[in-house]
């Protein structure tokens, strides 16, 4: 036994790492999901475009400054984004809303591979979390042990937020009815853009800590981690936080121990994050946590 | 779009001028493939051409889903890619296998189809039946994947059912670049050598004719047309019914997921066909070129054009090859006309481009053509109510669209 | 009214993006630009002055997508041929030499179009492309054209096989797989290898087949594994190598998946040595490698140090010009390809003279017979098209100077 979780450690030390990372993703996507109905496609290339913003950033500037800048410039995205690309879509059909997301992701795209000239960018090594560390044989990065820790944390910051708050509970009216909430008074845009600015820093708090984990920032090293987030936060059932953050944990570590199964297993690792989602979707299509969802004619 | 609201005369003449002009442009392609002399404008035309046929016909495919069935489906780069290594692996000739295959011995099908026909008929007819056959198995594979997948993926609702169809073409892509399927799609390599456009020639007699920008567009043509036939038949009002309201359509007595199901197959076979030509373009094809982007790309085309009209598809395809291929590349090369302009450099022409959709979809949400359609019928209906005064000044800025 | 304010907005987000990355890229860029601009004019002026006829060169190279940073810096080095020697004499006359750069985007789907938009500049020979699979894409549309292609790093065999047009300057992908097997077995005393390549890159899986063939031929023990594209988790993989016993690692990957490898080895401890063929020669894996206890080794077409006059113009060039600085990735490190891509400039120059005219034809019929001594050694052509190389060079990253180390030169047999 022990030798068994000797050599595989390393393996569920990295799912449960990449885990969280996703987790900080998904809430962004379950989030939106939950008030908008709209999968947020650009949401994985704000936290590439989070990483980019990072690498200039701390190329000029001293670390302090710089990431808290990351975190604002972020969340002045989402914001923007809210208001440019879905706002004015408020009345279209969910298609349309959609289409402008995938838009808003090939724009995003195309100006980090207009800016970096298609050269990967090296992120910079953050003091303490980029320290490497040894657990029982198995060494890795401060940044692994860190990342479950602090997602906990912030899940639990956040869900009290929404259960407490006035704007949270503003939040969860809006997604249960969004035009009845409309009528009881409920500021919509305030509710919808704190939703995008909350889902867009806890991204970049996200892309902070996978891209210190990896540290290389392309125009796509959004879109696989913004795919992976999306199915867990369908596979928790969306608009659940909790599934979300459970949802992405099992997908981190299913993942990896994919990967470790040998090498007929490790070229399906990403094909089984989607069988996973398809499986999902048919067992149990409102998944995990979700509320039961009812028909409306 | 309802043709009923055309009079008997107006339909007669507008399909004569249809026939007409149908003509006049294979006339100018069979000129340009054989007897125009090539110089820097119709070397860069023809490329254009072939794919903007190609798109046309991959556009309206993926539009009978989104735009007419209102099913929102994002796999269609999964069915190009089947339909393009299905073609490929039937049309590869038999002694060329021990090249394309080197690192599986040659590969496990040994034969091809239009060097089979070939070796019965001579070899331009051969090619060009064969290409035609590889083209209609590649559309017949697609299909049958998608009536595979769709039995579970159909019963899901619009955005889970956008993502999972994704999911699919994920694994689809997985699965062909797969080293233990290596002996039928080669892996992670490049499959080639395979008929292509340039094969596709006539012969009469002694002179043999080059059919290489035609072919496409015959295919394509075809296929538009079988795909209209469709929508305008008693299938295409269900399916239309079933994209305005999925529950009254129901209670009308609709058969819900036979018609999405058959929506579905046929959108598929088609984008197949659509696959197997592009791998025809392409002269090689690779299973990594089919990414999630290349769906996106399709579908912001018939965003374009207009979801829900097939012309409008039509348009915007060899609008937007040409545009990005060829009339906006001069965006990335740090000049325009003579004059340098710093920040014209590789890639500003995507970041260019991506704005203009993004403004496309944001104050033109109908696209170039909306739903509406472009047709020769209307056209005459313009020109004569131009010959009546009184009624023009009442129809101004109908164009030659028509409701 | 709303619209026009949600368009405003989009231009102010997109310009807000611009101004965020350009300004802290670097704050010097602006007047770089200014000047660069009025060097530009300035060359431009010149070569409006001379009455010269003009030569065009065809570039077929991907400046953007996956191997985006690879194609820049060969073209840097064709680019900086141009600017050495921006004449050729053919036939008694002087002609100018103008670059056609065409951005084939990676991409296979793009290929075709990109190769016409060449023709279509009437290129009397084209060089290129960096990445074989866009290079076998591309070569239908230039056979049909009659014009000749130089490969300058295309190393799969099958770009060459059957095509009378295609001549290529470096070496093939069997021959550095057993090159790169030998070394292993040889030199770092392997007995048991792990190869990683990406899934669907036929560049490296290709690399991966014949390295496997090789090894296994000197009784070597070879593990393989494929990572999906857009992986960036690759401890599992390397904890794999780890387990399996193996003591050498594989790894033929584009430079974007080489800095993660090499930043995980070092982080989880895995200090087994990696090995690589010419992709990861670029000084991305030396920037990934700095400050770790890394052993990288690469096969490559030239070792640094081969030319000191040619490096010496070769960086002054690169300095002066922020560009061509961002585009070799932010230093003045010289990259073999970059090298090659010089050569492949000097070998065209040579074609082209040797031809006495600028047709195609002639140009593709004069090639075969064509050769010439470059910086990275002397050039000639086989029947298939090939360069005749027997040798390459084995490098091994230097962690603490960040520059390559002359290993050994490395023969088959």
């Amino acid at each position: 036994m022990a030798s068994f979780l000797q050599a595989n450690l390393p393996y569920i030390l990295a799912g449960i790492s990449v885990g969280g990372q996703y987790a900080l993703i998904a809430i962004g996507y379950t989030m939106v999901y939950g008030i908008l109905r709209l999968i947020n496609f650009a949401h994985g290339d704000v936290f590439m475009v989070a990483g980019l913003v990072m690498v200039y950033a701390s190329a000029s500037l001293p670390m302090y400054i710089s990431i808290p800048l990351v975190l604002i410039v972020t969340m002045a995205l989402g914001f923007v984004i809210e208001r440019v690309a879905y706002k004015p879509l408020r009345t279209a059909p969910r298609m349309s809303l959609m289409i402008s997301a995938i838009g808003v992701s090939y724009l995003l795209q195309n100006c980090a591979l207009y800016f970096t000239g298609g050269l990967a960018q090296v992120y910079p090594s953050i003091p303490w979390l980029s320290n490497t560390v040894t657990i029982w044989g198995a060494t890795t990065k401060m940044v692994t042990i860190v990342t479950p820790i602090l997602t906990i944390v912030l899940v639990i910051a956040l869900v009290t937020f929404i259960q407490k708050t006035k704007m949270g509970m503003a939040m969860r009216a809006v997604s249960r009815d969004f035009e009845t909430s409309q009528l009881m008074g409920i500021r919509i845009n305030a509710v919808i853009s704190t939703t995008f600015v909350i889902g867009c820093l806890l991204a970049a708090i996200g892309s902070l800590l996978y891209f210190t984990n990896y540290p290389s920032v392309i125009p796509t090293s959004g879109s696989m981690p913004g795919l992976k987030a999306f199915v867990a936060a369908v596979f928790g059932g969306i608009g659940s936080i909790p599934g979300a953050v459970i949802g992405a944990f099992v997908i981190g570590i299913c993942e990896n121990i994919i990967k470790s199964m040998g090498s007929n297993w490790t070229v399906f690792s990403d094909a089984f994050t989607f069988v996973l989602l398809i499986v999902v979707l048919l067992v149990k299509p409102t998944g995990i946590f979700g509320e039961k969802a009812t028909d409306k004619v | 779009m309802n043709e009923t609201l055309y009079t008997s005369s107006e339909k007669k003449t507008g399909n004569v001028m249809a026939i007409c002009a149908i003509a006049l442009v294979y006339v100018f392609l069979f000129l340009l493939d054989n007897f125009l002399p090539s110089n820097s404008f119709t070397l860069m035309l023809i490329p254009v051409l072939k794919k903007g046929a190609i798109y046309s016909l991959i556009c309206v495919s993926m539009n009978l889903l989104n735009g007419f069935t209102g099913l929102f489906s994002l796999g269609q780069a999964g069915f190009l890619l089947i339909g393009a290594y299905s073609y490929a692996i039937f049309a590869i000739p038999a002694d060329q296998h021990s090249a394309v295959y080197q690192y599986f011995d040659g590969g496990l099908i040994q034969f091809s189809i239009p060097e089979a026909l070939g070796s019965v008929l001579g070899t331009n007819l051969g090619n060009f039946l064969g290409a035609i056959v590889c083209i209609i198995i590649a559309g017949l594979i697609a299909a049958a994947f998608a009536a595979l997948i769709g039995i579970p993926v159909l019963r899901l609702k619009s955005d889970y059912l956008a993502i999972a169809t994704l999911g699919f073409a994920e694994i689809i892509r997985a699965i062909c670049q797969w080293t233990g399927l290596g002996t039928i799609t080669n892996g992670s390599n490049l499959l080639r050598k395979y008929t292509s456009f340039s094969d596709i020639k006539i012969s009469f007699g002694d002179t043999v004719f080059k059919l290489s920008t035609i072919f496409p567009f015959l295919i394509a043509m075809v296929s538009i047309l079988l795909i209209v036939l469709l929508i305008n038949s008693s299938y295409g009002r269900a399916f239309k019914a079933i994209r305005d309201d999925e529950v009254a359509a129901e209670a009308m007595g609709i058969n819900l997921f036979k018609h999405k199901m058959l929506s579905f197959v046929i959108s598929s076979f088609f984008a197949g066909v659509g696959g197997a030509l592009l791998a025809m373009y392409q002269t090689t094809i690779q299973a990594s070129a089919f990414k999630t982007a290349m769906t996106y790309e399709i579908l912001l085309i018939v965003v374009i054009g207009g979801i829900g009209s097939v012309t409008g598809s039509c348009i915007a395809s060899f609008l937007y090859i040409a545009c990005n291929e060829w009339w906006l590349r001069f965006l990335d090369s740090g000049s325009v006309f003579g004059l340098s302009v710093p920040f014209f450099r590789d890639g500003f022409r995507k970041v260019v481009f991506s704005v203009i959709i993004m403004v496309v979809v944001l104050f033109f949400s109908r696209g170039i053509m909306g739903d509406k359609e472009l047709s020769f019928a209307g056209l005459v209906r313009r020109l004569k109510r131009r010959k009546k005064p009184a009624e023009a000044a009442e129809t101004s800025g109908g164009g030659d669209a028509n409701e | 009214m709303k619209k026009f304010l949600a368009l405003l907005l989009a231009l102010v987000m997109i310009f807000s993006l611009a101004a965020c990355s350009s300004s802290s890229s670097s704050s010097t860029d602006d007047a770089d630009e200014t000047e660069e601009t009025s060097a530009e004019t300035e060359t431009e002026a010149e070569t409006a002055d001379s009455d010269n006829p003009t030569v065009t060169i065809g570039v077929f190279e991907p400046l953007s997508g996956d191997n985006g940073a690879g194609g820049k810096q060969e073209t840097l080095g064709m680019q900086y041929a141009n600017y050495e020697t921006p004449t050729v004499e053919i036939g008694g006359v002087t002609y100018d030499v103008e670059l056609v750069v065409v951005d084939n985007e990676s991409s296979t789907d793009k290929a075709v179009s990109a190769a016409s938009q060449i023709v279509a500049a009437g290129a009397s020979v084209v060089l290129g492309s960096y990445g074989s699979s866009v290079s076998i894409a591309g070569s239908d549309t230039f056979a049909d054209a009659g014009i000749p292609v130089i490969g300058v790093t295309c190393t799969n065999p099958q770009v060459t096989e059957g095509n009378d047009h295609y001549f290529r300057i470096c070496f093939l992908d069997p021959f550095q797989g057993t090159v790169l097997a030998n070394f292993a077995n040889d030199e770092l005393g392997a007995t048991v290898a792990y190869c990683l390549g990406q899934l669907g890159n036929d560049y490296d899986q290709g690399l991966i087949n014949y390295f496997t063939e090789a090894a296994e031929a000197l009784g070597m023990t070879v593990i393989t594994e494929s990572f999906p594209e857009g992986n960036s988790d690759f401890t599992s993989y390397l904890t794999n190598a780890k387990n399996q016993g193996a003591e050498v690692i594989f790894a033929p990957c584009s430079t974007s998946y080489a800095q993660l490898i090499i930043e995980q080895a070092a982080s989880q401890g895995v200090e087994i040595p990696l090995l690589a063929g010419d992709t990861w020669d670029s000084n991305v894996i030396l920037a990934a490698a700095a400050g770790t206890n890394q052993s990288i080794y690469v096969s490559t077409f030239y070792a640094e140090g081969g030319d000191e006059a040619f490096e010496e113009g070769f960086r002054e060039w690169i300095n002066s010009d922020s560009t061509n600085l961002t585009n070799n990735g932010g230093n003045d490190t010289i990259a073999a390809v970059s090298v090659m891509g010089y050569d492949a400039y000097y070998v065209a120059l040579e074609a082209l003279k040797n031809a006495g005219s600028t047709d195609p034809a002639d140009v593709m019929a004069a090639l075969s017979t064509t050769t010439y001594t470059g910086v990275s050694g002397t050039i000639a052509f086989d029947e298939i098209g090939d360069a005749e190389r027997d040798a390459a060079y084995i490098k091994v990253a230097n962690t603490e100077t960040e520059a390559w180390d002359f290993v050994a030169v490395q023969t088959i047999g």
